[in-house]
């Protein structure tokens, strides 16, 4: 039995199977991961007590059964540290707090499988209690079993808008619109899309039909999107692809552009990031097959670009069999080749949906008037980024950061990076990729002085 | 600031099996066990709390203990996401420190 | 064209130097490698403090006090400085005889100290863990946001006439006759007739180039920061022995340090360590218990120069005629950085300043060596505090 120590951040589709695969090879890795137990957000497990109705997977039913499956088929293989959040990495050490006690963890490899969140842009309204993102109303439905309001406007961009707004209009919540701001498809985009998706494209197109078939009105083109209500989420108005302004009464607006990878654990590392101009984020430089410049680091999932879950499976064992290549402990070619064919067809699927179907609407983020709040933490607004920029000479974001306050609040920049980036390059007059980006900063995410300080009294 | 707060949206698809009875601000709400604490408080006021720079509410935004902005208290100081503690028995939970 | 005046280091020494040459007309012009206040005066913890000090930079914290007084007419901005007094903590006898001994040394100085018995420090400080014996309180001391102070003076410069030239790295200078030759890393030339050296903890490379050597060392303050929390501490605290230091912004925010990360110079990166982190926390939590509930949200360290009697060098150089030098602040060099700049353009423009800095002059080292600090200094700094 090899006595390399493995730690696996992330147990969603990519830290699952990663470890899976270690294990199946005769190692023991510990997993870690802030839930309970694995799945990550797309397969998030329902507390137990809550039931088992519904169909919280959809069409993939099969695939979210099969990872719960073998991770618990496999449990006495892998050591699964739930309910525990990473909050530094140094060389050599995990620091995490488990159950509400400060552990740490050695590591001589390690697999960053951290996943994503949704892409936020703001709008007028974005902070009333009553808007979240798309994943957030995944998540209320799928773990939670309830619906966001009875009136929900789903808007934004990307897959996952009609994904949830089909997933609402089968659990009867009531969606009033889904309002996208991408431009209608042309056919010729989505013809490519359809050639390179496959199965994920056909699903894309069901959940559209299905939406209308329910009389549930799809806006494409939409800017000019603001909520109100005097302190509560009533309405919702927007301009259409025409320029004609709309509004629509509801109790509840989920939102989302896309998904932004969670890299702030392979920056406590050190690793070489790089601009990924279609995915709009900076990265984290890997080969095909994830490893980092870091020999004893590897990256999969969503984590490391975004792909989806299917994607994300296969690169989180990609990356554990290209672990176990470098530990000489032999990794199946015929496997590795099967991988890398899957992923060369979805990578092509991947440009199409990001770069034509459902492109990043930085003049949404750009245009953005003065008075909106850009980061929630802190309460800073879009003009007092501007005026960072145009007064006091920020040039990039960590500079805009210093003198406006935007990315210090709780959540380290995640949510306000992607607009605050878009709005200083606008005010710079500078290519986005000068603008630079946040760093990770230990804690990684909040934690209690007390548990810091290994005080397990309570 | 209104007392009372926005008015709930989320709703709950399913009726309860076991329930578990939380003290929010001093009032007794009943949430289902196996909810989070956030789903317990948006299904019973419509918001988790105040914020620390403005007049507002606030009701999470992400769900899944990304973006930090559910963070309540118990009565005895002790933090908590809102969005990744269950409910449990007995819960006292302070949510408006603010004011 | 040939300035008065090249100043190589864009931290707030060499911000407050630029602004103050400008009032006297000289031409001028900065040359910082990144953004100016974004080393060691950017990231510091943001005490301004006269208290506790060494009594040789007294009279330059006296100084500097009178000019953070006036920040809002002389930059244009107050960079949230506030008055909130700094509160220093004896836990022992020996502790407690040090601060008397301490405010009646500062009395000769002008500087006015309150010393506080427990009964006292526990009315008035109720959210203090108790264990405190006594206090020195100095009510002209307090803090300000570090981020904005170097920049707001680079700016005050820069609209009086000053050339700021951030993103430009000195590679070297060398003097030929009364005339300073600067070669930048983009192929540019400055020459001046004087240069003022003030680049943090890069002061003893740049000052190597003119054959000076300076003990200087490397530290990082290891620094953190909770969420915002409801307003409840005034003073900026700080200990005798300054293992721990704690202050809350308006906003709410409680940020402490002590200890030390990692920092390379060379590299020009600096980390923060759980271990120094997990100290700092356990130090706050004993000294404030309610921060037990606080979020930790971030840390942060940054790279300072330190010098082996933790006093700065500022001094005219002993090798060249019209080099000058200001660096090695041994992490509490935020207070001082306003007067040192004025001293440094009285100095480049006069040949003289009138606030004494002899026992920061750059040869002090030579007959104590490296490892060694001197026993007056020993009574009074406070490493690592600043």
């Amino acid at each position: 039995m090899n006595s390399t120590r493995i730690v696996v951040i992330g147990a969603g589709p990519a830290g699952t199977r990663a470890a899976l695969t270690l294990a199946r090879a005769g190692l023991r890795p510990t997993l870690i991961d802030e839930a309970p137990s694995n799945g990550g957000q797309i397969y998030r497990r329902r507390p137990q007590a809550l039931g088992d109705r519904g169909n919280p997977y959809g069409f993939e039913t099969r695939k979210a059964a099969r990872l719960h499956r073998d991770f618990d088929a496999a449990r006495d293989a892998i050591d699964f540290r739930g309910d525990a959040t990473v909050w530094d990495v140094k060389p050599g050490i995990v620091h995490a707090i488990e159950q509400n006690r400060a552990i740490t963890m050695g590591w001589d490899r390690l697999i960053i499988a951290t996943g994503a969140m949704d892409r936020t842009i703001p709008f007028p309204g974005w902070t009333l209690p009553g808007v979240i993102t798309l994943g957030g109303a995944q998540t209320l439905l799928k773990a939670q079993r309830s619906i966001a309001g009875s009136r929900v406007v789903l808007f934004g961009s990307g897959p996952l808008l009609y994904l949830v707004a089909y997933q609402y209009a089968r659990a009867a919540a009531g969606v009033a619109a889904v309002l996208d701001t991408s431009p209608r498809a042309r056919l010729s985009d989505a013809a490519t899309a359809a050639i390179a998706g496959g199965t994920a494209f056909l699903k894309g197109l069901y959940y559209v039909s299905a939406l209308a078939a329910r009389g549930i009105r799809i806006w494409t083109g939409v800017t000019g999107f603001a909520v109100d209500g005097d302190g509560t989420v009533k309405r919702a108005t927007w301009t259409d692809a025409q320029g004609v302004a709309r509004s629509l009464p509801c109790d509840a607006v989920a939102a989302g552009f896309n998904l932004v990878s969670q890299t702030q654990i392979a920056d406590l590392c050190e690793l070489q990031f790089a601009f990924n101009a279609l995915q709009r984020q900076w990265l984290p430089v890997v080969d095909d097959a994830g490893r980092s410049a870091n020999p004893a680091i590897y990256l999969a999932g969503d984590g490391a670009a975004i792909g989806g879950a299917d994607v994300a499976e296969l690169t989180g064992e990609r990356a554990a069999l290209a672990l176990l290549a470098d530990l000489q402990q032999g990794a199946s070619q015929r496997r590795i080749e099967r991988i890398n064919r899957k992923l060369r067809r979805s990578a092509r699927f991947r440009k199409a949906l990001d770069g034509r179907l459902f492109p990043f609407p930085e003049a949404l983020a750009r245009a953005l008037d003065d008075d909106v709040m850009i980061c929630r933490c802190e309460g800073i607004t879009a003009g007092e980024i501007r005026n960072s920029v145009e007064t006091l000479g920020a040039d990039e974001l960590n500079r805009a950061k210093a003198f406006s306050r935007v990315g210090m609040g709780r959540c380290q920049g995640r949510v306000c990076a992607a607009a605050a980036t878009e709005l200083i390059a606008d005010a710079a007059r500078c290519p986005i990729e000068r603008v630079g980006r946040l760093r990770g900063q230990a804690p990684v995410k909040p934690v209690p002085l007390a548990l810091i300080a290994g005080d397990a009294e309570r | 600031m209104a007392v009372s707060g926005p008015t709930a949206g989320v709703k709950r698809l399913d009726g309860a099996r076991q329930t578990v009875a939380l003290t929010v601000d001093g009032e007794v709400i009943a949430a289902f066990r196996g909810e989070t604490v956030l789903t317990a408080l948006l299904t019973a006021r419509g918001w988790i709390r105040t914020f620390e720079f403005g007049a507002e509410y606030r009701g999470g935004f992400c769900l899944i203990g990304a973006c930090q902005d559910c963070w309540v208290r118990l009565k005895d100081g002790t933090p908590m996401r809102a969005c990744t503690t269950l409910v449990a028995d007995a819960m006292d939970i302070v949510t408006d420190e603010q004011h | 064209m040939i300035f008065d005046v090249a100043i190589i280091g864009g931290g707030l020494p060499g911000c407050s130097a630029a602004l103050h040459l400008r009032q006297r007309h000289a031409s001028v012009v900065l040359l910082e490698r990144g953004r100016c206040g974004s080393q060691a005066s950017g990231v510091n913890y943001g005490g301004v403090r006269q208290q506790g000090r060494h009594e040789a930079e007294l009279p330059l914290a006296r100084r500097s006090r009178q000019i953070w007084a006036r920040l809002r007419e002389l930059v244009d901005d107050n960079c949230e400085f506030m008055v909130t007094g700094h509160l220093k903590l004896a836990r022992s006898d020996e502790q407690a005889h040090e601060l008397e001994r301490y405010a009646t040394m500062a009395r000769m100085h002008g500087l006015a100290l309150d010393l506080l018995n427990r009964g006292q420090l526990q009315n008035r400080y109720p959210y203090l863990d108790g264990e405190a014996i006594a206090g020195s309180l100095c009510a002209e001391d307090g803090q300000a946001n570090p981020r904005l102070v170097a920049p707001a003076f680079a700016r005050a410069a820069r609209a009086m006439g000053a050339e700021i030239r951030e993103h430009t790295e000195v590679e070297g200078a060398t003097r030929s006759g009364t005339t300073f030759h600067i070669a930048c890393r983009d192929g540019t030339a400055v020459a001046a007739r004087c240069i003022i050296n003030v680049a943090g903890a890069w002061g003893s490379s740049v000052a190597a180039w003119f054959g000076e050597s300076a003990p200087e060392e490397v530290m990082a303050p290891n620094m953190c920061v909770t969420e915002p929390l409801p307003y409840f501490l005034q003073p900026n605290l700080g200990v005798c022995g300054g293992d721990i230091y704690i202050r809350q912004i308006p906003r709410g925010n409680v940020i402490f340090g002590g200890g030390s990360g990692v920092a390379d110079k060379v590299a020009i990166k600096a980390r923060p360590l759980p271990g120094a982190t997990r100290e700092s926390v356990m130090r706050a939590i004993k000294l404030v218990p309610r921060l037990r509930n606080a979020l930790l949200i971030r840390s942060w360290t940054g790279i300072e120069g330190c010098m082996p009697d933790m006093l700065p060098v500022i001094s005219p150089s002993m090798t060249t005629p019209g080099l000058l030098h200001a660096f090695g602040f041994s992490g509490h060099g935020f207070q001082l950085g306003p007067a040192v700049g004025a001293v440094l353009a009285e100095l480049a423009l006069d040949g003289r300043t009138t606030t004494p800095i002899d026992a920061f002059s750059i040869d002090r080292f030579h007959a104590v060596g490296t490892a060694v600090r001197t026993i007056a200094a020993a009574d009074h700094a406070e490493p690592q505090s600043p």
